[in-house]
């Protein structure tokens, strides 16, 4: 069993009133936010579960949306993330999907920003823990421990090789790492989740490898 | 270094002759690869987000919350006008508890002890105490840490959530933890401090999570504060020498068991107890209709 620290009993420091239904939903909408890597313009929420059947009384839809704002989950200006969100130009809606045999606090995020898109699945997992278990169809598995270089490409050999390569130049050290593709020669995506911090250059020098390398990074949070 | 029960935390006390506030800041700095200073510090930054939280609820009217609203501030014009009897300790743990938990229930900032649920307990039972014995912020802070040494016993051995070990889990717990730092404040010692948590424990068992409509309100809210008052009752026989009879850690495990032999309706899925109902029905109903996404 895994050795209970102090910080795990005492927090975290949080809007309530719920940490898995307000404080995790928080930390998905900031995760898909991070993971777009610019302000959302347009976001499709979709609430499965547990999310969908007591987010109105968890204020979960408000969480997320103050995630996608930016929000951590300590930030007293949650409750006003509608009007912020308002503010701010950025177009939601919220609706109840079912995405099949997942975790009962899920949730399905759309967002847009002026120059990307991408489609983050993930749940809160307790405690105000989450998990990142789909983006843009591929399956990850993220906890938000670990900053993570999440890399699209075309299936064909070498890219890994180049990637790592970087890394490494870098003094970056890979923890984990997982390489999935939808078939052979297709889409591919790499998650590489590291020690250390993923700087601009590392971002820059993946983004011009051959075949149109889609690079994005998620610092640890 | 491992803190995995009351027995151990003692004995680890004992064999350094240290307390238990120093031997827990050197476990956190050991696990967090820190220095103890640093866990105080962070410990200092809880503190303060706590007083805020009761300074929030106190002031707001529960603006975002469903039914608790108002509650701090109907608990401080009574209080003020002399209506509620008990000592001014008691009164001002059932202030600041109400006042946190709805807070919380408010879209407040609180800090989750042991969880969001159960957050007034440990701030109402503790920080009057504090405030009547004018102890010193450093004094809180061991006090708190203290209060997190009796968490980490707790979550070693047995749940901390109501879907797992019902309320009993979450404001037992949270019970408990107040009780032992309470102790502390008042000079007992690390025995003391799990007599005091066994007896505020003890006074839980058996307690079902089920709250109305899925929210945190109805009965959290008004169960922090009677969680709050229970520690204080806790460490009080504690100090004048009750002993818990059984110790804290097989508290723990019965707690765990009896979660366990509880049905899941009684268990945070908001179906049985005071949610299953009529009224508790009526209002679940009212506002699922009222929020539904797909209106």
């Amino acid at each position: 069993m895994p050795q209970i620290s102090a910080f795990d009993v005492v927090g975290p420091i949080m809007v309530g009133p719920s940490s898995s239904h307000t404080a995790g939903a928080v930390r998905l909408g900031l995760a898909a936010r991070r993971i777009l890597g610019e302000p959302v313009t347009h976001a499709d929420i979709g609430l499965h579960g547990s999310f969908a059947a007591t987010h109105w009384g968890h204020r979960t839809d408000v969480a997320i949306l103050a995630g996608l704002l930016g929000m951590s989950m300590d930030d007293s200006r949650i409750p006003q993330a509608k009007e912020l969100a308002d503010a701010a130009g950025l177009q939601y809606a919220f609706q109840t999907v079912d995405l099949g045999d997942v975790h009962p606090n899920s949730v399905r995020m759309r967002v847009l920003g002026k120059e990307n898109s991408i489609e983050v699945v993930g749940a809160s997992v307790g405690g105000g823990r989450i998990c990142i278990y789909e983006i843009d169809r591929f399956e990850v598995e993220i906890d938000g421990s670990y900053t993570v270089l999440l890399a699209r490409y075309k299936d064909q050999p070498g890219v890994v090789a180049d990637i790592t390569r970087i890394l490494a130049s870098y003094g970056i050290n890979i923890a984990f790492m997982k390489v999935s593709r939808k078939t052979r020669g297709s889409d591919a995506l790499l998650v590489a989740e590291t020690d250390d911090p993923i700087v601009d250059d590392v971002l820059e020098l993946v983004r011009q490898l051959q075949g149109g390398i889609v690079a994005r990074r998620l610092p640890r949070f | 270094m491992e803190i995995t029960s009351a027995a151990q935390l003692l004995e680890l006390c004992e064999k350094q002759q240290k307390s238990i506030p120093q031997i827990v800041a050197e476990y956190e700095a050991f696990l967090a690869i820190t220095t103890p200073d640093a866990v105080r510090e962070r410990m200092a930054e809880i503190l303060r987000v706590m007083r805020e939280a009761v300074a929030g609820g106190i002031d707001d009217q529960g603006e975002y919350a469903h039914l608790v609203k108002g509650y701090g501030q109907k608990v401080y014009q009574a209080k003020e006008k002399g209506r509620l009897v008990g000592g001014d300790v008691f009164n001002t743990a059932i202030l600041y508890a109400l006042a946190v938990a709805q807070h919380n229930a408010s879209l407040g900032r609180i800090v989750a002890c042991p969880t969001a649920g159960s957050c007034g307990v440990v701030p109402g039972a503790v920080l009057p105490v504090a405030e009547e014995l004018q102890s010193s912020d450093e004094e809180i802070i061991d006090a708190l840490l203290v209060m997190a040494g009796v968490g980490i016993v707790s979550a070693s051995q047995g749940p901390i959530s109501g879907a797992e070990g019902g309320c009993q889990a979450e404001c037992g717990v949270a019970s408990a933890m107040a009780a032992g730092a309470i102790v502390y404040l008042l000079g007992g010692s690390g025995e003391t401090v799990f007599e005091a948590a066994s007896l505020a424990l003890q006074s839980h068992l058996g307690l079902v999570c089920d709250p109305i409509a899925s929210l945190v309100e109805v009965p959290c809210v008004s169960r922090n504060a009677t969680s709050a008052v229970t520690a204080i009752t806790a460490a009080n026989m504690a100090i004048a020498g009750i002993p818990g009879v059984i110790p804290y850690d097989e508290v723990v495990v019965a707690m765990k068991n009896i979660g366990r032999a509880m049905p899941e309706s009684l268990r945070e899925t908001s179906i049985g107890g005071l949610a299953g109902t009529p009224t508790g029905k009526r209002l679940y109903r009212e506002m699922r209709t009222k929020y539904s996404l797909d209106n």
